[in-house]
């Protein structure tokens, strides 16, 4: 996998905070990963731990009062690599929506209720220039939705969010990111919001769509089963770091990190009998004051002196298989 | 004394909506169903969102007033109950809601919360405190937590306070109504291992509602399967999962993701396609029907009935009978 991996974006070593009036919340602390093109790279989490705040960095689309402290996102494009946090605005926003593009969570609030969705899917391509007149973009608009596998994309065009079910505007949404032919989709959770038979056939689309045109997707979720569904490599966050990283069946054949073991354990697998799920014992942290060292060690059992002063830094164990456990530094250091 | 503590005979709840002049539409959020709760286990209940799991929760505890139909729990007919001893039987039955965050009164300490049931009941006790400390214990919380407001707390832990706050009236039912779909997976874990541990303890009955079958199924002795307002299948938990008979929890099982990636090289073809209809004019025969690979003209024209395929195996199918 590793000498196969023809990079398209890295991150590296990215901080971000948001200054609130109770203080400075150090969301995300020191996270680096590459993501390979064509490949489904998925963040996975729970709340808070910085899977959207990462996602949302590499466009510099952290919202108020977050801020991106420092770190470099590298994007490879055919003619050479730029640095995303680097760029002026106005080349930024020429690479954004029409090169990496996002589907957010909620396809709701993602679509404005006052235009049409066909106006909607024609802007982005009118804002990007792939299409020359408005007449033209209602016209590739229908094509977009149809390849979105909308039903009856002649009528839907003219139709307005309210008037579509929540996997219609989730298709619509998944259209809109895609009307450019982007390298790039940031999916954020993209079917939370869904039912699981609609959210099946969400990823059925996705995988094909990934197929057709060779897309890189950066698959954000909290669901495991999703990750093991879609994803090639998986990096696991927690508090704002990534503590574990590989390929998606190391993952979850050999996990590594306290957290990651803890976290597949505790989700119930509907295919085995299960007589008690492990939980996890605790809470995440308040990231204004993060546990110093490992910030999982509060919660970890395996915790040891070293791990409340030093934060651990991510290793190859295997290859292509990282993680950030002292557990291990110990093991591998010497 | 009976096996069933509850059961439910052609249970109906239709929502008027507003017409236009004398026409009258309505949301047949529940239409007919029929089934039976046993002393001391759990039932789930799974079902895609708008098939009627939560009404039907409603409906048990009658929060909500049934269109038709009837409820019986521990041999008395609940909406013929008035009175005193109605008030008994809401002592009896209790709910966990679904969202910690807005079931729990942001002015109340956590004290007041738990105590405030036993007002309403007017249950005299001696000493509050340490009968509130007791419940607390019970659900991994303690005394420390006594006089703090809810905001003070975490999602995990609030749902915590919320299910101190049920059993403070001892009840003998609890339907819980996606208790931990707001919450984390590893606090998820928690609270349905903490849930588990109680009705051994306390000899508890469960309605368990949930979309998450992973989660129903850990839960559950018996699970029922929703769709569009009727019962589609009904069986023990093993089962269902190793032997679907309804062609819509043969889809909703293949659309599960399942967290092993090895699943997915030997995954079951069944295509998922197409999406619920809509409660106010739902399709006429079997409800699944417009989505069912297997539907036949008798499908579209006549409702099929639940049932018993096999032994304690339920089934609302044309094509199992």
């Amino acid at each position: 996998m590793s000498q196969l991996c023809k990079p398209i974006l890295e991150v590296r070593d990215l901080y971000v905070n948001f200054y609130t009036y109770a203080g400075i919340v150090k969301a995300i602390d020191g996270v680096s990963f590459t993501v390979c093109e064509g490949e489904t790279f998925c963040l996975v989490g729970e709340t808070g731990c910085g899977k959207t705040v990462t996602s949302r960095a590499i466009t510099r689309l952290v919202p108020s009062p977050g801020r991106i402290v420092k770190g470099e996102v590298i994007y490879y494009t055919p003619y050479g690599k730029i640095n995303l946090l680097k760029l002026s605005e106005d080349k930024l926003r020429e690479i954004r929506g029409k090169e990496i593009a996002y589907i957010f969570q909620d396809p709701a609030a993602a679509l404005d209720p006052l235009y049409t969705i066909g106006y909607q899917v024609g802007e982005t391509m009118v804002e990007h220039k792939t299409v020359k007149t408005w007449k033209e973009a209602f016209r590739k608009a229908v094509e977009v939705l149809r390849n979105v596998l909308l039903p009856d994309p002649e009528k839907r065009v003219k139709s307005y969010p309210h008037e579509l079910s929540g996997g219609m505007k989730q298709r619509s949404v998944i259209g809109i990111g895609l009307s450019n032919q982007p390298r790039i989709v940031v999916a954020d959770e993209p079917t939370s919001y869904l039912d699981v038979t609609i959210q099946a056939q969400i990823m059925d689309l996705l995988r094909k769509l990934k197929k057709e045109r060779k897309l890189t997707i950066i698959l954000i979720t909290h669901n495991m089963g999703l990750v093991a569904e879609m994803c090639d490599r998986v990096a696991v966050m927690y508090a704002g770091n990534i503590v574990e990283l590989g390929p998606v069946e190391r993952i979850f054949k050999n996990p590594l990190h306290p957290y990651t073991r803890g976290l597949l354990k505790a989700v119930p697998n509907p295919l085995t009998k299960i007589e008690k799920l492990e939980s996890i014992p605790g809470t995440v942290p308040n990231l204004i004051y993060p546990p110093p060292g490992c910030r999982f060690h509060p919660r970890c059992q395996y915790a040891m002196d070293i791990c409340k002063r030093e934060k651990p830094r991510l290793i190859e164990i295997e290859p292509g298989h990282y993680v950030a456990c002292h557990l291990y530094s110990r093991l591998y250091m010497v | 004394m009976s096996l069933d503590l509850i059961k439910v005979t052609n249970l109906k709840k239709y929502f008027p909506l507003k017409g236009i002049l004398f026409t009258k539409n309505y949301v047949r959020a529940v239409d007919g169903i029929s089934f039976t709760i046993r002393r001391g286990e759990t039932l789930g209940l799974v079902g895609e969102s708008g098939c009627g799991k939560t009404t039907t929760g409603r409906l048990i505890l009658r929060l909500i007033e049934p269109t038709s139909g009837e409820i019986y729990f521990d041999g008395k007919n609940i909406l013929k109950l008035k009175g005193k001893e109605l008030k008994e039987f809401r002592r009896q039955a209790q709910m966990v809601f679904q969202d910690p965050y807005t079931s729990l009164d942001p002015r109340m300490t956590v004290f007041d919360i738990i105590m405030e049931p036993l007002k309403i009941h007017k249950i005299k006790v001696d000493d509050p405190e340490k009968i509130v400390v007791d419940l607390l214990y019970k659900v991994g919380l303690n005394e420390t937590h006594l006089y703090r407001y809810p905001h003070e707390f975490s999602g995990g832990q609030r749902q915590r306070i919320a299910i101190a706050r049920v059993l403070a009236l001892k009840p003998k039912f609890i339907v819980l109504d996606e208790p931990t779909s707001a919450l984390d997976v590893s606090v998820q874990a928690q609270i349905l291992n903490l849930l588990k541990d109680l009705q051994r303890e306390f000899n508890l009955t469960y309605l368990f509602i949930s979309h998450d079958l992973g989660v129903v199924k850990y839960m559950s002795d018996r699970i029922a399967v929703m769709y569009l307002g009727k019962i589609v299948e009904l069986a023990p938990a093993e089962e269902l999962f190793e032997k679907p008979l309804h062609p819509y929890t043969q889809m909703l099982l293949a659309a599960l993701p399942v967290p092993d990636p090895d699943y997915y090289k030997k995954k079951p073809k069944i295509k998922v396609y197409g999406e619920p209809g809509s409660p106010i004019n739902p399709p006429p025969g079997c409800r699944f029907h417009p989505r069912c690979p297997f539907a036949t003209e008798k499908c579209k024209r006549e409702v099929p009935p639940l049932v018993e395929y096999e032994k304690d195996h339920f089934v609302a199918c044309w094509l199992k009978r």
